[in-house]
Order: C-alpha cells, then sequence, then structure tokens
C-alpha cells in the first residue's frame, strides 16, 4: 500500500503546488476546440501572464454556449473552482436563479473599476444588467445587419450603392431584385431572412423596427401579442407569400451565407459574425447596411459576456477583475473585432490607430458599430429557454403558413404567461 | 475460493454497468417524481404531476408521433433496400469489393458530418436535389423549410446512412448459407424468385430479427442530424423524442420533467423490444 499512498500524496502536491505560488485562474470559453479563435484567445492568455506575473489562466474551450454553460455549472457543483466564464449574454436570469454570479459593481470598487464599467456602449449592457447591477462584462457581441450584392443592384437597375432605408423600400427594390428562368422558377430571391436556429432573434428586429420590444427589463414579461408585433409577423411573412421576394417556409441559418455568395438572394439579413466570412467568399462588391426601418430602425444585440461565479476566493475575484479588464481593454477590443468580425464593444476602441485604419480600408465593418444607437436587447427572461421556443414556434409556425400571425403570437403569449407568472 | 475469483472477474465490468447504466436508470425514474430545483426553489417530491403535464403537453405529442412515423418510415425500407444490395454484391461481379465498400461507406462517416453534407443538398436552389431537379425543370423545393417535406428529408436521409450498415449483416449471413440448397433448388427447376421466397428469405429471418431491433433502437437513438440539419423545426415538425428531451434538460434547465420523458422512452424501448422478440420468435428458424 506504500507505493499507493506515496501515489496519492505526488498527486496531491502536484494539484495544490502550483496554485500556492501562483493564483490559477480557470475561464470558460464557448467555442469548438482547435478552432483559429482558440489561438488568438491562448495568445491573450500568455501575454497577460506575462505582463502580470503571479497569475496563471487556464483557459477551457467548451463547445458552444449550451454547452459551456452545462461544464462551468457542472465543474461549480462538482466544487471545483472556476472563478470566470464567457456565457451566452443571455443566460444572465438562468445563472441568477441558479444564484451562482456575483455582480461585477461588488468587485470594481475602485474610481477607476467604476469607470471601466462605464467605457461601454450602453446599448451591450442592457443584457448584463439586472436591477441596476451589472453581472454581463460585453465581450464577444454582434448585431443583425443587412448585406446587399451590389452587382445584383445593378443588373436591377438599381443605385447599387443606396440600400433599402425602410420597409416598403425594401419590398419595391426586391420585386425588382427577383429574377426568374424562362420557365418561371426563381433564380434569385430578393432578400432572405433566416428562421431556423435563432428565428426570435430575427424576429426582434422586425418587431423594434415597428416599434416594439419583445419583453421586460425584470425579465418576467413578453409583450409578443401587442398589435405592432402581431403587423411585425405578418411583415415577414408577407415577403414569402404576398410580396413572392423571399422563399415560402423557413430560411436555413447555416447556409444562407452560402446562398447569398452564390448570388441566390441579393440581400439577406445575418449577424455581423458572418462579416469576415463574406469578405473573403464573395465574387462581388458586397455592402452592410443598417437593418432598414419601419417606425424606427432597430437590431437586437447578441453573442457572449464575461459572468463572475460567487464560489470564488478574493484573490481569485482580483485576478479576475484584472483578466476581463485587461481583455476589454481598447487595444484588445479593437484586435478582437478585427481578429472575429465581432462589435469591438467600446467607443474608445474605435480611435485607436488600427482599427481606425482598418475600418478606412473596410468601412463595412463600423456599421454595426453605428446601430447600436438603435439597438435592444437580446431576448432573454427567467424560464429563457422554454419561452424562446414558444416565439421560435410562433415564428415557424406562421413562416410555414401554419397558423396566422395573431393565432400564433397569441398561443405563444399565453404560454409565456403561464411560465413566468411565478416570477411577477 | 472459487466464487470469489468468478466475482473478481466480473466486478470490474459490473462497476461500469451499475455506475452507467443501472444507477442512472433508477436515478431517472426517481427524479421524474420529483420537481425541478432551483436555488431559489429547492426540488420537492409531486407524485405523478410530472406525468401528468407530459399528456398536456402538445409538443410531446407531436414529436412522439413524428417518431412513429420515423421509425415506420424508415425502418422497412432500411432493411429492404440493405436486403437488395447484400443480395447483388453477393454475385460475382466486376470490382466486387469496390461496390461494397461503396455501400459501407455512408455508415463510417459521423453523423454530423453526413447530416452537414446533407444540409447542403438539401438547400434550395444551390443544393444537389434542386440543381438535379432544375435539370428536368423541376421548381425549387424549400425541402427543410416546409413542414410537410422536412420529416421525409430527413428520413431519405438516415435510410442512406443506415442501409450500408445493416446490408453487412444480411451479407455474412448469406455467406453462411450452404451453396447446396442452391444447387438443389437449380435442379428442382426453382426459378430465383421462388427461390428467394421459400429458401434465402425463411433463412434469413435471425438476421432480419437482429437488424429489426436494432433499427428500431436507432429510430429512437439517431438524433444528432436534427441538430445540424432542423434544430427540430420548422414548429417541431422534424423534431423527434430523443431531442426533444435533450431540449428540456439542457436548454430549459427542467430536469424532473426531462426525467419523466426519459422514463417514457425507457419503457417503450423495453415495451418494443418485448414485442418483436416474442412476436418473431415463432417465425424465426434457429438451426
Amino acid at each position: 500500500m506504500k507505493w499507493l499512498s506515496a501515489f496519492l500524496m505526488s498527486v496531491l502536491l502536484a494539484a495544490v503546488g502550483p496554485a500556492s505560488a501562483q493564483t490559477q485562474l480557470t475561464f470558460y470559453y464557448p467555442i469548438a476546440v482547435g478552432g483559429p479563435l482558440t489561438k488568438v484567445i491562448d495568445g491573450y492568455a500568455r501575454q497577460f501572464e506575462q505582463e502580470h506575473p503571479g497569475i496563471k489562466v487556464n483557459p477551457i474551450y467548451a463547445g458552444n454556449y449550451d454547452d459551456a454553460r452545462i461544464k462551468a455549472l457542472a465543474a461549480l457543483k462538482a466544487g471545483q473552482s472556476a472563478p470566470l466564464s464567457v456565457l451566452y449574454s443571455i443566460d444572465l436570469y438562468e445563472l441568477i436563479e441558479q444564484d451562482v454570479i456575483v455582480a461585477w459593481d461588488d468587485v470594481a470598487t475602485t474610481p477607476d473599476d467604476k469607470a471601466w464599467l462605464k467605457a461601454f456602449y450602453p446599448a451591450l449592457m442592457m443584457n448584463g444588467t439586472y436591477k441596476n447591477k451589472v453581472y454581463g462584462i460585453p465581450f464577444q457581441r454582434s448585431t443583425i445587419v443587412l448585406y446587399w450584392n451590389k452587382d445584383a443592384f445593378k443588373e436591377a437597375g438599381l443605385d447599387p450603392d443606396r440600400p433599402p432605408a425602410n420597409w416598403t423600400e425594401m419590398v419595391q427594390m426586391a420585386s425588382k431584385l427577383v429574377k426568374r428562368d424562362a420557365a418561371g422558377n426563381v433564380t434569385r430571391w430578393g432578400v432572405m431572412v433566416p428562421s431556423t436556429g435563432y428565428a426570435y432573434w430575427m424576429f426582434q428586429a422586425f418587431a423594434r423596427q415597428n416599434g416594439q420590444d419583445l419583453m421586460n427589463r425584470d425579465g418576467n414579461q413578453t409583450n409578443f401579442a401587442h398589435p405592432d408585433v402581431i403587423a411585425a409577423l405578418q411583415y415577414w411573412r408577407d415577403l414569402g407569400v404576398k410580396h413572392k421576394v423571399m422563399p415560402e417556409g423557413t430560411v436555413e441559418w447555416g447556409t444562407l451565407r452560402q446562398a447569398f455568395t452564390e448570388g441566390k438572394t441579393a440581400m439577406m439579413w445575418h449577424t455581423t459574425g458572418n462579416l469576415t466570412a463574406v469578405k473573403d467568399t464573395a465574387k462581388f462588391p458586397f455592402g452592410v447596411a443598417m437593418l432598414p426601418a419601419s417606425k424606427q430602425r432597430g437590431s437586437p444585440t447578441g453573442g457572449g459576456n464575461f459572468y463572475m461565479f460567487k464560489k470564488t476566493t478574493p484573490e481569485e475575484r482580483k485576478a479576475a477583475l484584472a483578466f476581463v479588464k485587461w481583455m476589454t481593454a481598447p487595444e484588445r477590443a479593437a484586435d478582437w473585432s478585427m481578429a472575429t468580425g465581432y462589435v469591438a464593444t467600446r467607443p474608445d476602441a474605435y480611435t485607436t490607430p488600427k482599427l481606425k485604419e482598418y475600418a478606412a480600408g473596410f468601412p463595412q465593418a463600423v456599421v454595426a458599430r453605428d446601430q447600436f444607437e438603435f439597438a435592444t436587447p437580446e431576448l432573454s427572461t427567467f424560464q429563457t429557454g422554454r419561452v424562446r421556443k414558444q416565439l421560435d414556434d410562433a415564428i415557424q409556425a406562421t413562416l410555414t403558413g401554419q397558423k396566422s400571425p395573431a393565432d400564433a403570437l397569441n398561443a405563444a403569449q399565453a404560454e409565456a404567461d403561464k411560465l413566468l407568472k411565478s416570477y411577477r | 475460493m472459487k466464487h470469489v475469483y468468478g466475482w473478481l472477474l466480473l466486478t470490474p465490468a459490473a462497476i461500469l454497468l451499475i455506475g452507467f447504466t443501472h444507477y442512472p436508470a433508477i436515478a431517472t425514474l426517481v427524479d421524474s417524481f420529483f420537481s425541478t430545483g432551483t436555488v431559489v426553489r429547492p426540488s420537492r417530491f409531486v407524485g405523478f404531476d410530472n406525468y401528468a403535464a407530459l399528456l398536456d403537453d402538445p409538443i410531446f405529442w407531436q414529436v412522439f408521433g413524428n417518431n412513429a412515423w420515423f421509425a415506420l418510415g424508415t425502418i422497412p425500407t432500411a432493411i429492404a433496400i440493405a436486403m437488395v444490395m447484400a443480395l447483388w454484391v453477393n454475385e460475382k461481379l466486376p470490382a466486387r469489393a469496390l461496390v461494397r465498400m461503396a455501400y459501407f461507406t455512408p455508415t463510417v462517416l459521423p453523423m454530423i458530418a453526413v447530416a452537414n453534407l446533407w444540409l447542403f443538398f438539401y438547400t434550395p436552389q444551390i443544393g444537389m436535389f434542386d440543381q438535379v431537379g432544375a435539370l428536368f425543370g423541376a421548381p425549387s423545393h424549400n425541402w427543410l423549410g416546409d413542414p410537410n417535406l422536412v420529416l421525409p428529408a430527413t428520413m431519405v436521409m438516415v435510410v442512406w446512412k443506415e442501409a450500408g450498415f445493416f446490408m453487412i449483416f444480411y451479407l455474412a449471413a448469406l455467406q453462411n448459407l450452404p451453396p447446396e440448397l442452391q444447387e438443389a433448388a437449380k435442379i428442382e427447376g426453382a426459378s430465383r424468385w421462388y427461390f428467394f421466397r421459400r429458401v434465402t428469405f425463411p433463412l434469413l429471418m435471425p438476421t432480419t430479427l437482429f437488424v429489426l431491433v436494432n433499427a428500431t433502437i436507432n429510430s429512437f437513438k439517431l438524433v444528432d442530424h436534427l441538430f445540424i440539419l432542423t434544430k427540430g423545426g420548422p414548429d417541431n415538425a422534424s423534431s423527434l423524442l430523443l431531442y426533444y428531451i435533450y431540449q428540456v434538460a439542457f436548454s430549459f434547465f427542467d430536469t424532473g420533467y426531462a426525467a419523466t420523458l426519459t422514463v417514457v422512452l425507457l419503457v417503450l424501448l423495453a415495451l418494443l423490444a418485448v414485442v418483436q422478440f416474442l412476436l418473431i420468435e415463432k417465425r424465426v428458424h434457429y438451426r
């Protein structure tokens, strides 16, 4: 048995040893293993360690947002230390209900720290704030923009440098852009808006443009059945059925980018996260614009925030704060935005020389920033998974013609009321 | 002493089985009688409430129906195609090994990779199906965006993937058939169809039973493709039972209800297996 105890001792020593010398900072980051982004994150971690001896950063790459959340929560339940994680911005209420996160206001106490909390775009803070306390620091954030094919615009006799500014224009332009072959089959659609996977997100843009937000700030009330929301869904449905500028049924999120770069649709609504990929694959000049307006412009934000977990030592909290501040500094935010296409999270990042230079050569990169003025937080409530699915199903049932917009949204609202009743 | 030795040999397997199969199954059953707990609201015993909620859940009934159609659509087709392919590559034909390999290839590919390929096959206009259809002047179809087409579309892909796997079992069985039977049939002047109907097919029955059980389990177990192709949509039209369980457990975090759904799935599979063994046992000729 001697060898066994010796073995156990050495394991224990190995586990405890370095921690006594350094603060270990484990953080969960949602990405599939081996992607190009892991290199960027690893690089940041090493650079941070060099500048902050005494802190060791261990990024753990954990699949998509759902996987990362499951893994981080499981690690917490198992008693492991996981001070920090990048998780979906809309997981906020879930994490609060599980009582696992702390507000950054409680940790960031110096005047310098407090100024840092105010340095970000207000639009990006909405998904991370609950009862006036900041729980999520914006990191990889995106929004929806309109991509348009300038060659197709020219071919249809439209000004290639003027994208549609409102809903009526979008329908008019899209009808001119639809191209049919001799047999009457469509070879190019006017516009496509994806409706699988993130249907609720796209719909938030329509609703916001029509003057409505879909939930309240406390996350316990939804607004699916408002007449203007119903009208917004009717407009989306009409693009396919009445105006015939978009395919009927649902449009697949995953293949839409290819449909656009292959010229099968002249315009698309998509996340800014696709910007770099479209830039690399499109063989035609393309433009990026803010989404068109109905009563106003509008687009939801999306993406991931930094959260700090409750089960942490004071040293870990200090280290985590230092790391997140470093990761969100203007130069890093600029660098990260250029590497990924995500939006830089703070205004002063756009005044850094390298991002200025990048934007001068590629003006499409700053459209998302300009749209922040009209942004609304991503749909997030208590019971968020179920509430979101109610809305997703309602949208898809409408787009596939199984229900009218009013019936579908009224039913979704009734279900959401049932789910959220006990949180009011 | 011999006793102890035997138990010791069994222990590793038993630990794994108990730890990863039996204990979770029983824990699931227990969980299904409790509400889902959060820090604010701890879990409590609710009796059959979760089961009552299940009966009232329209999405459960929809995915249950979808799964039934999915099973009915994929199992007989995959088995029939597997049998035909096995008979064909069992003959002497040129490049036989190559043909066999070609039929088996889909089985080797991971489902996620297959689903990503088929996602582009099904894409309107730029996808393979629409491009081939366009050659014959067929209009473009929104295969995965139309609630009436989406389930059959996923079935076609699954049949394509599964048939090659079942073919291997049939091929092995065919090669075990004694050649004298064929010679005797030739002397008697039996037609090929008659020989297949009265000799080959009955002799393949044990394999068919095996394949049938596997195919049935697979039709409830295979949901990887949904993550890529449709996420269960549009409006749950392509969702299957296990995928719904995943959503309830990991997207809604409702572990109590997910446990309830899992118990239903387990009971269903157990029942199906028992029925298959009892009914078909009678018509299977083991020798």
